[in-house]
């Protein structure tokens, strides 16, 4: 039985173990229009990347434990000093010197309104999300960019108001652990595995 | 807020004219399994020989340097596949390089071709694109363009890059639609003219004679997108040879190509649209601040530009192709468009974005009958016809080969082609296609100054390749 691929770092370098990748042969393409006559062959792939999240991830570990992490430049010689982002941005693009990293959670809980949405049928290959996929784009009170997540309760309005919930049971460590439903919503209602944070 | 110098606002210079000598293209389809891309390629370089009475071999001796626009190298396992074209094609030991930029890799491609000519490191320049998605599955598909968006923040949001756009024509339809079953219904009228224009161009991959009621019959995407909103994935190659002067008018005469003056300007904004931050509109030649002032009182919801119901990307692209071409109102210097209909809305979305229409009021491009060959209301020309080739939505969006395609388009109502290149009884059946009975030549009378657009995704690159009959330059 294979073991699936981990990783870990050890002195500043990536420790690979278990298997990444699985061989498995190609297989001919034939026309049936022309009596089975050669046109190729597929080429399996089945691989795993690695990936860091760099400055990133304490966003990305803060969703697991209840916290929504965005940035500021608090750099005052910036003329844009104080401009607030979520989506966490780890340099400000104006000035380019590092952001601080603010915990955002409160100021989502009670100010994020739906900028727009979508709703979606379909998915491609390695989704998770259950579908219909309910986009939404949140703005928040003085932030300056607005996030794309996803809805898990109730049907999206723009201008709607939501709440922030958290995968704080077995999370993925992806933006999937962070999803939203309307102001009010019943903590029993959640999602397997999501609370309020 | 986004912020630009005085430098940044510079209009870009061409160090010497630039010209198109002539463009090639292959059949467009869903799926080619009877062919390689470099048997594409070879379709499309030929046909670019042959407009200018010349072999292949007769063309190649005059290229100098290759640019090759190809997106999504990861749906075909092969990287560097921009080596084994110019390898197939004959072209080492010429220096090379591969363009991506999404959408817009067409478009992108011929921006660097222009300024190596420019520039003077080559007298001839080649500039070819392609594209081939038909080779996974259409989930496996979906996936990899869902790869185009952030990998991190966007990707794992459902792996379909449809949703990632779907959003801001959302917010389009509500706050300049205002939701409006009007609205709808000229959304709708794009696909029918873009369907019906294909019909005429052998080259086309989804011809259709269909109706406003079989657009919104057809099944919903994200709402209010349906299917016959939505522009093709579609396999083909075309290219294009870009010369100075000299260069231009040696290989074309005798011929029937007139070297054109070629332009090209682009602009980009962010790959994730989440990081839209806000700012005041650019303004175009042809508009002024105060048509503006109380555009959020016109249209409630506009609280923020180009938020998301505009391309920033595009109007920069726009405000420096027109000022490097000495454009002051598109209406009136053009005569011929191919613009980037990604999407029924994103092309209305673009109408504003390029100054045809201020913005809120794009759907009037349409419902004007403007737009068409034949104004439908008047029964005479339209006044600024665009996507006669069917567009991305009836012609194709072979990725890396579009921006190119569309360049080909314009620039054979230039040069008073276009009935030649389409209505070869020969042609359509070599490429297996009936030719419909009412076959109508689409050629833009006149035609003097053309503009294409070729956008990426959410708009993040988008390029203006202008073109112009040299004796009706502007500037």
């Amino acid at each position: 039985m294979s073991k699936q691929g981990t990783v870990r770092v050890v002195n500043g370098r990536y420790k690979f173990s278990g298997e990444f990748h699985h061989a498995t042969p190609n297989t001919p393409i034939t026309n049936d229009d022309e009596g089975g006559k050669l046109v190729g062959v597929t080429n399996p792939r089945d691989m795993t990347y690695v990936h860091t999240y760099g400055g990133e991830a304490v966003f990305f570990e803060g969703l697991g434990k209840g916290i929504l992490y965005g940035t500021r430049c608090d750099n005052p010689k910036c003329e844009f000093t104080g401009t607030q982002y979520i989506p966490f941005r780890i340099h400000c693009p104006d000035c380019l010197g590092r952001n601080t990293v603010v915990d955002f959670t409160k100021t989502c809980r009670t100010t994020a309104t739906v900028h727009t949405f979508m709703v979606c049928e379909r998915s491609g290959a390695f989704n998770v999300l259950d579908k219909p996929i309910k986009f939404i784009n949140i703005e928040f009170e003085g932030v300056g960019t607005i996030l794309m997540s996803y809805l898990s309760l109730g049907e999206p309005t723009i201008g709607m108001k939501v709440v922030p919930i958290f995968r704080t049971t077995d999370p993925t460590f992806t933006i999937t652990d962070l999803s939203w439903v309307p102001e009010g919503a019943d903590e029993g209602d959640l999602p397997d595995g999501f609370t309020f944070g | 807020m986004i912020k630009f110098s005085q430098r940044q606002l510079r209009i870009p210079k061409l160090l010497r004219p630039v010209y198109l000598v002539t463009a090639g293209q292959s059949k467009f389809g869903r799926a080619m399994p009877d062919k390689r891309t470099e048997e594409l390629c070879v379709d499309a370089l030929t046909m670019a020989a042959r407009l200018i009475d010349k072999t292949p071999a007769e063309l190649k001796s005059y290229i100098h340097s290759c640019y090759y626009g190809h997106f999504a190298d990861h749906f075909g396992d092969q990287l560097l596949g921009e080596s084994v074209i110019h390898d197939r094609l004959g072209l080492d030991p010429l220096g090379n390089i591969g363009v991506k930029t999404g959408g817009a890799t067409g478009g992108s491609t011929l921006w660097e071709t222009v300024k190596a000519v420019a520039s003077g490191y080559s007298d001839c320049a080649l500039a070819m694109g392609w594209e081939r998605m038909d080779e996974v599955p259409t989930d496996e598909g979906n996936h990899l363009i869902s790869c185009a968006a952030d990998k991190d923040w966007e990707t794992p949001l459902g792996h379909i890059y449809t949703g990632y756009y779907a959003v801001m024509a959302q917010k389009y339809w509500q706050v300049f639609g205002k939701e409006e079953e009007s609205f709808r219904r000229t959304l709708a009228e794009i696909s029918v003219k873009h369907h019906g224009y294909a019909r005429f161009n052998p080259y086309a991959h989804s011809p259709k004679k269909i109706t406003v009621d079989d657009v919104l019959a057809s099944p919903v995407v994200a709402y209010p997108l349906r299917a016959l909103d939505c522009c093709l994935m579609s396999v083909g190659a075309a290219c294009a040879i870009i010369c100075d002067e000299d260069t231009a008018f040696e290989l074309t005469k005798n011929t029937k190509n007139k070297p054109l003056r070629i332009f090209v300007a682009a602009g980009s904004h962010t790959l994730r649209p989440a990081c839209r931050r806000d700012m005041d509109i650019p303004l175009l030649p042809n508009e002024t601040a105060d048509q503006y002032a109380d555009l959020s009182e016109r249209f409630p919801g506009v609280d923020r530009y180009p938020g998301f119901t505009g391309f920033l990307a595009a109007r920069m692209a726009a405000y420096y192709g027109y000022g490097m071409a000495g454009v002051t109102d598109p209406m009136e210097d053009f005569d011929v468009l191919e613009l980037h209909d990604a999407f029924t809305i994103s092309d209305v979305q673009t109408y504003e974005d390029i100054g045809l229409r201020p913005y809120g009021y794009g759907r009037d491009y349409v419902e004007s009958g403007d737009c068409y060959h034949t104004n439908p209301h008047t029964g005479k020309p339209g006044k600024l016809p665009s996507n006669l080739s069917g567009g991305l939505i009836g012609c194709m969006h072979a990725v890396g080969a579009t921006g190119i395609m569309q360049t080909l388009e314009v620039a054979s109502h230039i040069w008073n082609r276009w009935a030649e290149l389409h209505e070869d009884e020969a042609l359509w059946k070599a490429f297996g296609r009936q030719k419909p009975d009412d076959w109508t030549d689409l050629q833009v009378k006149g035609a003097k100054r053309g503009m294409a657009i070729s956008h990426a995704g959410v708009g993040s690159h988008v390029t203006t390749t202008i073109l112009m009959d040299p004796d009706h330059l502007l500037s």
